[in-house]
């Protein structure tokens, strides 16, 4: 077959195939060239567009009343950050014990069925988990919170924990785990304390980069926990978050808020990337799970 | 004398026996609790996996019941869709995620390929892996990010080069006619396909990785130049994985709903114009759920979700079963 397509023919000589070659090759070099250019576009226009409106108002003061210069998105920020935390208070322990349990579990009938379940859960859009946080939380509690935005974050991240969990701890040599049984720990005490303990740093990561995954999420929280014009940390009311309040202002007609939109899509994005990087640099850049 | 020590000693050591035998029985005993309420919380964490997909599912069809009572089969062919008298037909937002999504891939997949095999046979270690993390970071930026950036400069640009381009090549063809502006189905399935080359790259680059070097060098020994080892003995051995990641990719711009909401326009209008507004099933959801007038128009809102569910599973689970079947002929290889 190989002969057929690579061909000695007449009109095949050498120098067009190694001409082909080259060219096909640099193509390749063009498509990774044209591919990076819109992150290196994004990143710059968030530069220069959200540096001028971030200030230290940004930070402290509640958005203003349109028509109003000035203002800040302090309750987003806050908002964010208890959205996403109590996210992580859910969906870190059920994706942890999760994943233990696949990691002990690695061929019986009922843990393939939930493995299979969380890569499944991997795929459903993540506006279709807000629905489902909708009917479960917002409905029967009548009204929109921040539980239930968090409710909705917490079940896009426990697949993401779930899998990393198992795979790290899959990792883990299996002599560290009978030097620990052999010593007469009991099982769950070298799971906890030896084999989670040695897997913690891998666990860790994928909670990480599951972390940074959600608190990007817009779509999911528009009908769950909402958005809020005013302060407000309580569990049962709606709350502001930043990547909802960059999607207000951004489709906003007014300049003001467009220019707000910028500085909190810089802040959005600075935090994501924090987490990010912060994970690559260090875990050496091995920190591909999560995905 | 002797013998009653002997049965002395011999009565001592047997108690002393029981009880190092009674404590290692309590302490089996706590140990074996232990290790049973660890197994139980752990087997119930698992469960509720199991419970939130079935829950998702469940949900969706409950809560869409009235819709799907209401309209039934005619919800997927009707183009009425008309919040204000109740009407709610899918075929617009059908036609819109299909064609943003196809547009998508046709400008995401090549580029990807591309990517890829510049990756994986062209750069050197030290080079492919910065690039990498590079193309990784594509997929870290926020949604709603991409979507500002769409709306302010991307869209604006497209309109003012791109459209006039096109409409002057192409303007005979029904699709790229009408107005020029920023917002609508070319500029949704640009940014969607900016949005999904990270992933569709990043397991072709995987594929690529795991073909055999023997695999290459066969097609080296017998005379074949770069490119034609990569058409000839790479990209065949990996072709099942490729295939997957583009439908992973596709499962991605099916789902992907800020940005495009953003962008596409939203008009419940069929055109055939790319110039046009139009939605997609997860940017109508996200526009108008919040403020749904009705249980009608909320119903018909969840059944959109519904089918964004059934699409988003099934894709996924082909996507990684033709993954899978890749990586895992690494092992029959003997690489």
């Amino acid at each position: 077959m190989a002969a057929g397509v690579i061909g000695i023919g007449r009109e095949t000589s050498y120098r067009y195939r190694k001409f082909k070659s080259d060219f096909m090759m640099t193509v390749t070099v063009g498509a990774t060239i044209l591919t990076l250019i819109p992150l290196f576009l994004v990143l710059g226009y968030l530069l220069t567009k959200g540096f001028s409106s971030v200030n230290w108002a940004f930070f402290t003061h509640m958005p203003a009343p349109v028509g109003e210069p000035g203002g800040g998105m302090a309750n987003a920020i806050v908002g964010t950050l208890e959205v996403v935390g109590i996210a992580i208070l859910i969906g870190v322990p059920i994706g942890v014990g999760a994943g233990l349990y696949l990691a002990s579990h690695r061929a019986d009938t009922f843990a393939n069925t939930v493995r299979f379940c969380a890569d499944v859960m991997m795929g459903v859009p993540s506006i279709v988990v807000g629905i489902f946080a909708y009917a479960v939380v917002v409905r029967p509690m009548g009204g929109f919170s921040t539980l239930a935005g968090s409710v909705a974050l917490a079940a896009i991240m426990i697949p993401l924990v779930t899998r990393t969990t198992e795979e790290m701890v899959v990792l883990v040599p299996p002599e560290l785990r009978e030097a620990s049984l052999a010593l007469g720990v009991p099982q769950w005490k070298t799971t906890l304390a030896i084999v989670a303990r040695t897997a913690l740093a891998g666990i860790a990561t994928g909670v990480i980069l599951a972390v940074a995954r959600v608190a990007g999420e817009t779509a999911p929280l528009l009908f769950t926990s909402f958005g809020n014009r005013f302060w407000s940390t309580s569990l049962f009311h709606p709350i502001n978050t930043l990547t909802v309040q960059v999607y207000t202002y951004a489709i906003s007609p007014f300049a003001d808020w467009q220019r707000q939109a910028w500085a909190g899509a810089l802040v959005l994005t600075a935090l994501v990337l924090a987490l990010e990087l912060g994970v690559r640099w260090v875990t050496g850049g091995s920190a591909k799970a999560a995905k | 004398m002797r013998e009653a020590r002997l049965a002395d000693l011999e009565s001592s050591v047997a108690e002393k026996l029981a009880v190092v035998k009674r404590e290692r029985a309590t302490h089996a005993g706590a140990r074996l609790f232990g290790d049973r309420v660890f197994n139980i919380t752990t087997f119930l964490l698992a469960l509720l996996i199991l419970v939130l997909l079935l829950g998702l599912a469940i949900a969706l069809i409950y809560d869409s019941l009235p819709a799907i009572k209401q309209f039934g089969f005619s919800f997927v062919i009707s183009r009425e869709w008309d919040p204000v008298s109740d009407e709610y037909g899918a075929l617009p937002f059908i036609y819109g995620t299909f064609v943003s999504s196809m547009l998508a891939l046709l400008i995401a997949v090549p580029l990807s390929l591309g990517v890829a095999l510049c990756l994986s046979e062209m750069a050197p270690d030290w080079l492919s892996m910065r690039l990498g993390f590079l193309v990784d970071l594509l997929a870290a930026i926020p949604s709603v990010v991409y979507g500002l950036w769409a709306i302010f400069v991307m869209g604006p640009w497209l309109r003012d080069h791109v459209e006039p381009l096109l409409q002057f090549g192409l303007g005979w063809t029904p699709f790229f006619t009408g107005p020029k502006i920023a917002v609508g189905m070319l500029s949704a399935a640009v940014i969607l396909a900016i949005m999904i080359i990270p992933y569709i790259s990043s397991v072709c680059t995987d594929v690529f990785r795991v073909v055999p070097h023997f695999q290459r060098e066969a097609a080296l020994a017998l005379g074949a130049t770069k490119w034609e080892t990569v058409k000839t003995a790479v990209i065949p051995y990996g072709f099942t994985g490729v295939i997957g990641a583009v439908i992973l990719g596709l499962g991605r711009a099916l789902g992907e709903t800020i940005a495009v909401a953003m962008i596409i326009g939203n008009s419940s209008e069929i055109s055939l114009s790319l110039f046009h507004p139009s939605a997609t099933l997860a940017s109508v959801i996200a526009n108008e759920f919040a403020e749904a007038t009705s249980d009608l128009h909320v119903a018909a809102l969840v059944e959109l979700g519904f089918v964004l569910l059934v699409l988003g599973i099934v894709l996924n689970v082909v996507a990684r079963a033709l993954v899978l079947g890749v990586s895992a002929r690494r092992f029959e290889g003997g690489d």
